[in-house]
């Protein structure tokens, strides 16, 4: 029998990572609860006043996907690490970035796409200029892949460190900050009532830079963690 | 005529600490090459250098007279890895798992109820493996040598946790695929006794 096609390959590791992600469905409540937690508790703090959230929304809401982004990365391959799922993976006749590419979008469809709905609710909560819906969800379907993208890199350099937390963050933490910086800019500039076409192109740019080099940094560095 | 599987002038170290080095060894179909030695005298480094996922410290692996680095995934096509780690998900039932396997390497036309039925684990099917025991799991780690084609077995204490008769099942199925023209590195604690084999050993604390 021949083996599997590689487009095959790739919806079948998708699909076991949705079914397990499925099977441990608190872990994967975690990031939206913070997302959820973190911006609920700012007009608590700041105070409910109306003007001043509107002001801040898009830099809160941005600030809480990046962290609540970084907080499920480790998640991405620590199980498969651990049991020896990982070592399989690259030992897999098929090319190893293409499974990362998976991979990746399993864990994006897990925690990425969940803030996307739930977005407008707390956009609305911190009183958002409604203009600015459209590119706020615009944002986080473009930004929080590349976060899942460029944070699998770090994960994968990681992996095989016992206390890799801190060290993740630091490095990953850097490479996201143009991502916040465009993505907040854009909603801002929307909410101001003006186009955020040029911050919207840097992040498609980004997106694209990221799905197509990432998947190789992740794979060899996998490689590099597990030898 | 070249051996399927040699490695030249093999060295690794661990941490400053030179765990073998100037290896040469060769291996052709039929052949199993039983690698001892005290723990932490580098059986499993040297086993996880000739799958490929660990670098040498000096000299290669060949595959067919080229570099395994060179041949790349024909080369992990060929391979059949049991290593210390399953390799299964707990979250998953056995048939899950299987199908896994399948899907990463190269399938052979087998049901999969029959290649459960293989492993003594027959029924377990639609089980999650993590309501198996140590030795049912694996037995279901090695399950992936029934559903998966490859001509190289390599394989990390495939007997631990395993009672008596699954051993002798395991020798079994080790023979026959030697006799169909397989090759077979692997590391045990257990006696192995192969008689009708072509089996090398290797000592690595000599």
């Amino acid at each position: 029998m021949k083996r599997l096609s590689l487009s095959q390959a790739f919806w079948y590791l998708l699909r076991r990572d949705l079914l397990l992600a499925f099977r441990n469905r608190s872990e994967l409540a975690n990031p939206l609860l913070f997302f959820v937690l973190v911006i609920t508790l700012f007009p608590l703090a700041v105070g409910a006043e109306p003007n001043l959230l509107a002001r801040i929304a898009p830099g809160i809401i941005w600030v809480a996907a990046l962290l609540a982004s970084m907080l499920s990365l480790d998640a991405m391959f620590r199980s498969d690490f651990e049991d020896g799922t990982l070592e399989q993976m690259l030992l897999s006749a098929h090319p190893v970035p293409v499974l990362v590419l998976a991979k990746v979008s399993a864990h994006w469809l897990v925690t990425g796409l969940p803030l996307l709905l739930v977005a407008p609710l707390l956009a609305m909560m911190l009183g958002l200029d409604t203009s600015a819906y459209g590119i706020l969800l615009l944002t986080i379907l473009l930004g929080t892949p590349i976060l899942s993208l460029i944070g699998s890199i770090g994960v994968a350099l990681t992996i095989g460190l016992r206390k890799g937390g801190i060290i993740l963050s630091l490095l990953v933490l850097p490479l996201y900050v143009p991502v916040l910086i465009f993505a907040a800019s854009a909603i801002d500039v929307a909410a101001f009532g003006l186009a955020a076409d040029a911050q919207i192109t840097m992040l498609l740019g980004f997106l694209f830079l990221a799905v197509s080099l990432s998947p190789w940094a992740t794979a060899a560095a996998l490689r590099m963690s597990m030898s | 005529m070249s051996a399927l599987l040699q490695t030249r002038d093999l060295s690794c170290a661990r941490d400053d600490r030179l765990l073998f080095e100037g290896l040469n060894l060769a291996l052709n179909s039929g052949q199993i090459l039983l690698v001892e030695g005290q723990n932490g005298s580098g059986k499993t480094s040297l086993l996880r250098i000739l799958t490929g996922l660990s670098l040498p410290e000096d000299g290669e692996v060949l595959w067919q007279g080229q570099p395994i680095s060179e041949v790349g995934p024909d080369y992990y096509e060929q391979v059949n890895y049991v290593g210390h780690h399953d390799g299964i998900k707990r979250d998953l039932t056995c048939l899950e798992n299987l199908r896994l396997v399948q899907a990463m390497g190269k399938p052979l036309p087998i049901d999969l109820d029959d290649a459960l039925d293989k492993v003594n684990l027959y029924r377990f099917g639609e089980n999650f493996v993590s309501t198996l025991s140590a030795g049912q799991k694996r037995r279901l780690a090695m399950a992936r040598l029934v559903v998966t084609e490859a001509q190289l077995w390599i394989m990390d204490e495939p007997f631990t946790s395993l009672d008596k008769a699954s051993m002798a099942m395991f020798q079994q199925m080790f023979e026959e695929h030697l006799h169909n023209g397989g090759l077979i590195v692997m590391t045990s604690h257990h006696d192995i006794e192969m008689p009708n084999c072509d089996v090398i050993r290797l000592n690595l604390s000599e």
